[in-house]
């Protein structure tokens, strides 16, 4: 495991094996694949936030050109609600709220993108406008969209049986001893931020193509999912009632999830159901504007922050009221994103003895909220970078000495909030952003701005993040209605080519690549010799998917435990041929040696003989696959410093993002070139959440950014060119010493740029601003403070 | 999207006597505006008549006075074309920051005065430069065609075929984009030619393109950038949407207004 970086073999920047197809058109997407007979559908959704369905009227649509059929929520009586897969509790123990939802409305619908009826035709134009001819008669009920309406007194409930709009009102950390340290605090800084709400938008909208075979009673689903497995358990098991052997799902190539694809969705139950009705193929691909009402979104917090500081300024408590919105229903992993992805973060790299976090979770008349690229984690974080940087000010120590002061330095680390630090170097890390960023350096440009009439300002942000995740009896004892394994299989053919299978699913991520770089290595077989299948439930013998930067440190670790099983039976194979003691036989660079002799048996041949095993030994199986499951032993925890500079032109508030330096720790980088290009996506990602992006509902629940018109995703030209650097200490659980870098940019650069813009406004009198950082917003601010 | 009659005719007369025959018929040229309207349903022509296999109105000319742009010239040869280039560098600046690459290529500005968007950006340098639009039948001011939003002084059947621009002593352009769409939220061209000087404005206001008069008259005294930092619009005039309120708007149209003025 000692990859030197050469060649193709870990640490390597091997070309991404999908790139080929991916880049000259030949990827095969779900929308992609068709099937003899298919029919076409159309999803009706809610046009308004929040009615009771007093009929629909869908005898026009069926005798409309081409339709098949039109299906309602009255038709799929009887079948499951979709399901959430965590179950919360509130302070007082009582479980979460948790009302149903059918995949197709029934009684009422309650955000402006429900899901209302199928319309099924020959092409999917027939669909749509036979769609048109649906008459639902909604008689409308007030709406609450925001946390502030939904929180309102007396305000209208999403649902009857959760008063006050509450799904949970949940704590972690222990009360007494944080109150006791603001008691005995020399300094309490305290803060309100805003997290907004934003949509994910891949690139690939979400789409489903679904088969019944009745002479077998096999259903098959082609979907755009993160984690194939996950969602034939829920579809199968809660909603459909379908055996795992007669359902399966296949997530082929996929254009991007940002966790948007995590959940499990209506129109995958409905297109499935309705496949089984119709016997027939059915295909539904969202257009942009569906996806904008019916992707699930991320984020949307609204929180007031305590930071206790003794004289010396070291952190002795820290106080987190956050409120969330959940949206109209729960999503598949919503109820864990604002709790346990989100208030156990809040150690962050900081010795910080006392916390204390309470987390209310709203209902609201908007599109289910759910993971979003980091999940809980950038919500964390920048609340708490925010926080410490305002404890800076007010205490007047220096911004990164008083990083410093409070950063942990021994691990294993225990914090107040349940979780375990293995390890992590932050002060170097820390170190060698300053350097990249030429931190020293900075009044002398702020000068040089102010000479042309800009602001220019700098900011930090030194963070940590739980990913991997994680143990299942820990995630089990909170919750969780999964268990959060991998596995992974490894199949050497007789010739000595090798297929693995995983239990991960890559849209983005280069698994073909880094996963075959892996085994490449360690079987010390040729790169190219080594096929990577996922995504596929009838190929994987089972998975929990990809999310939470948890495809290296879980699955791969899976794939390296079947690796040794594969190595361990071989050795007993070149044992026998080479007539030693199992003992006595050594592996490396893909020979089986005798120690201590030039006896050696390659593994091509080792492998030829576990099929042909005319000499082999006694009682040993033929054939060399071996599948592994792996169960993390933590949480892994990636750390690093991100610094952003910017200049503010006073005269409109536009903010240019001019540098960006990272430096991070995640753990054994396998492909230097894919991390890098994690990092940079996640990068965009974050300081389009900065700078950029804002998903608003006006106050009846219609959305206000349902497009590219008006909702501002990062552009290449938004972004500088990025300096990344590397700190790496290795992860002490798992067999690579991975920790994850997905979300690393979505996480730790928030807070950075927020911090940037708010040490440019510091001259003009500034000293709040909400993300995004619009020029409209920071023009605002400037304006009024010179008004105050 | 609904059925349409799609015409692609070979002269300017055979396009017109389409739309005169055609149930609802509208000019398409580079498709940027009407086709996403199309697919979106809020326009339902009934007769679509292409202009891409009429020749001779792609063409760039230099008369002297006046640069001749035909209607069919895509933003991007605009922007690219030496003679804009030289001639009137705001110009050439303006077309280079439409849209993005991809409506460049395709967009013309036949279309985008047609079309007369609130937020285009054409239609603030025909009224700076005191443009003339010429059709198959007359030629009209650019004073006397923009009309309101979406509105102009073409009829029916009427088909742009070029658009002259008088060479200015000095012209600049400065655009504010929406961040989201880059449509203007406010772009303003200042020109000093042989219109006279003239600012106007696009972007900013529900009633589409507008000059205003008071910055002109400072200019004409004085174009300086100082001239018209200190004149302001009335916000209450102003479009408000995501990207700007009115006051922000108003706001930038002086900013730009002033960048503008650098710019010439």
């Amino acid at each position: 495991m000692s990859g030197n970086g050469t060649g193709t073999g870990i640490g390597a920047s091997v070309k991404r094996k999908e790139d080929v197809r991916f880049l000259t058109g030949r990827g095969r997407y779900t929308d992609d694949i068709n099937l003899p007979e298919q029919l076409h559908a159309h999803i009706l959704r809610s046009t308004t936030a929040h009615a009771e369905i007093g009929g629909i009227d869908a005898k026009a649509a069926r005798k409309a050109p081409g339709v098949h059929a039109v299906f309602t929520g009255a038709d799929m009586e009887g079948v499951g609600g979709i399901p959430t897969g965590w179950l919360i509790h509130s302070k007082d123990g009582s479980p979460m709220v948790e009302p149903p939802h059918p995949a197709l409305a029934t009684g009422k619908v309650r955000y402006v993108g429900d899901c209302v009826a199928i319309v099924v035709a020959d092409t999917k134009e027939q669909a749509q406008a036979a769609a048109a001819l649906v008459e639902v008669d909604y008689r409308d009920l007030p709406a609450v969209a925001t946390i502030a309406a939904a929180s309102a007194e007396g305000a209208p409930l999403v649902w009857d049986e959760a008063p006050g709009n509450v799904c949970y009102d949940w704590e972690v950390g222990d009360k007494a001893a944080t109150d006791a340290a603001f008691e005995s605090a020399a300094h309490v800084v305290s803060i309100d931020v805003v997290n907004q709400r934003l949509v994910p938008n891949a690139i690939e909208p979400r789409a489903a193509l679904a088969n019944f075979d009745p002479s077998t009673g096999d259903y098959t689903l082609y979907t755009t999912s993160q984690n194939p497995h996950l969602t034939r358990l829920l579809l199968g098991a809660f909603v459909l009632g379908i055996p795992e052997h007669k359902l399966r799902i296949v997530a082929p190539d996929v254009g991007g999830g940002f966790g948007s694809k995590i959940p499990h969705y209506a129109e995958e139950a409905i297109l499935t159901w309705t496949a089984g009705k119709l016997a027939r193929p059915v295909k539904w691909t969202c257009d942009r504007m569906d996806a904008f009402k019916s992707d699930t979104h991320g984020r949307d917090h609204k929180s007031t922050a305590e930071l206790a500081l003794d004289a010396d300024g070291a952190f002795t408590g820290l106080r987190v009221s956050t409120t969330a919105n959940l949206g109209a229903y729960l999503s598949t992993f919503a109820p864990c994103v604002p709790t346990y992805l989100y208030g156990i973060l809040f150690a962050g790299p900081y010795t910080t003895p006392a916390i204390y976090v309470e987390v209310k979770a709203l209902f609201t008349n908007t599109v289910p909220v759910d993971a979003l690229r980091g999940a809980g984690r950038p919500e964390a974080t920048y609340l708490l970078e925010r926080l410490v940087e305002k404890a800076a000010r007010v205490t007047g120590i220096d911004r990164v000495e008083l990083r410093r002061r409070n950063f942990i330095r021994e691990f294993p680390y225990q914090t107040p909030v349940a979780l375990q630090y293995d390890q992590g170097d932050y002060d170097s890390t820390l170190d060698l952003a300053l350097a990249a960023a030429e931190w020293d350096g900075f009044e002398a440009r702020r000068e040089e701005a102010a000479a042309r009439g800009k602001l220019r300002g700098i900011g930090v942000s030194t963070f940590i993040e739980a990913c991997g995740i994680a143990p299942s009896a820990v995630v089990g004892s909170l919750g969780a209605r999964a268990g959060l394994y991998e596995s992974g299989s490894v199949r050497v053919h007789p010739t000595g080519s090798v297929t693995v299978f995983t239990g991960t699913h890559s849209h983005g991520q280069g698994h073909e690549t880094t996963f075959a770089q892996i085994v490449s290595e360690m079987l010390g077989v040729e790169f190219d010799a080594v096929e990577v299948v996922h995504g596929d439930s009838a190929r994987i013998p089972f998975g929990m998917g990809t999310y939470g930067s948890r495809s290296l440190a879980v699955g791969g670790s899976a794939i390296c435990k079947a690796v040794d099983k594969v190595v361990a039976k071989g050795k007993k194979i070149a044992a026998h041929l080479m007539e030693a003691s199992v003992e006595d036989v050594e592996f490396a660079d893909g020979t089986f040696t005798v120690a201590g002799t030039d006896r050696s048996r390659t593994i091509g041949e080792v492998a030829l003989t576990a099929y042909v095993p005319h000499n082999y030994p006694e009682g040993l199986e033929p054939g060399l696959e071996e599948t592994a499951f792996y169960d993390p032993l933590n949480f892994t925890f990636p750390a690093g410093t991100h610094v952003a500079e910017v200049e503010v032109d006073p005269e409109t508030g536009e903010v240019e993002l001019l540098r960006v330096a990272c430096s991070d720790d995640v753990g054994r980088i396998v492909n230097p070139m894919i991390v890098a290009g994690q990092l940079h996506g996640g990068l965009a990602h974050g300081i389009g959440q900065a700078l950029l992006e804002e998903c608003r509902y006006e106050d009846n629940g219609q959305p206000a950014t349902a497009s590219f018109m008006n909702y501002t995703m990062p552009r290449a030209a938004d972004l500088p060119s990025f300096d990344l650097r590397h700190n790496t200490t290795l992860c002490t659980h798992n067999p690579l010493g991975a920790k994850g870098v997905g979300e690393v940019g979505s996480i730790g650069v928030p807070p950075a740029v927020i911090n940037a813009v708010l040490d440019a406004l510091r001259p003009v009198g500034v000293t709040e601003i909400d993300m995004p950082a619009t020029s409209q917003r920071v023009w605002q601010a400037i304006q009024d403070a010179k008004a105050s | 999207m609904e059925d349409f009659q799609y015409h692609a005719p070979g002269s300017v007369d055979a396009a017109v006597s389409l739309l005169r025959d055609a149930e609802d018929g509208k000019v398409v040229a580079g498709g940027m505006s009407l086709l996403p309207l199309m697919k979106l349903g809020l326009a339902a022509p009934g007769g679509l008549v292409s202009l891409g296999k009429v020749s001779g109105l792609d063409g760039i000319a230099d008369r002297g006075s006046e640069i001749e742009v035909g209607a069919l010239c895509t933003h991007a040869q605009v922007a690219a074309a030496e003679i804009v280039r030289e001639r009137i560098p705001a110009l050439a600046a303006m077309a280079e920051g439409i849209g993005d690459a991809q409506v460049r290529n395709r967009g013309t500005i036949g279309g985008s005065v047609a079309h007369n968007d609130p937020a285009a950006d054409y239609p603030a340098a025909c009224l700076a430069l005191g443009a003339t639009i010429a059709t198959d039948r007359r030629e009209i001011a650019a004073d006397d065609f923009f009309l309101g939003m979406f509105f102009t002084a073409l009829e029916e059947d009427e088909v742009i075929t070029a658009v002259r621009f008088p060479v200015p002593t000095r012209a600049g352009w400065a655009k504010f984009p929406n961040p989201a769409s880059k449509y203007a939220v406010a772009g303003v061209m200042a020109a000093d030619g042989p219109a006279g000087v003239r600012v106007a404005v696009t972007g900013a206001s529900g009633d589409g393109v507008f000059r205003v008069a008071e910055m002109e008259a400072a200019l004409a005294s004085s174009f300086e950038p100082a001239s018209v930092a200190g004149v302001s619009v009335s916000a209450e005039a102003m479009l408000s949407d995501d990207a700007a309120g009115p006051e922000y708007r108003a706001h930038l149209v002086t900013v730009m207004a002033k960048r503008a003025v650098e710019e010439a």
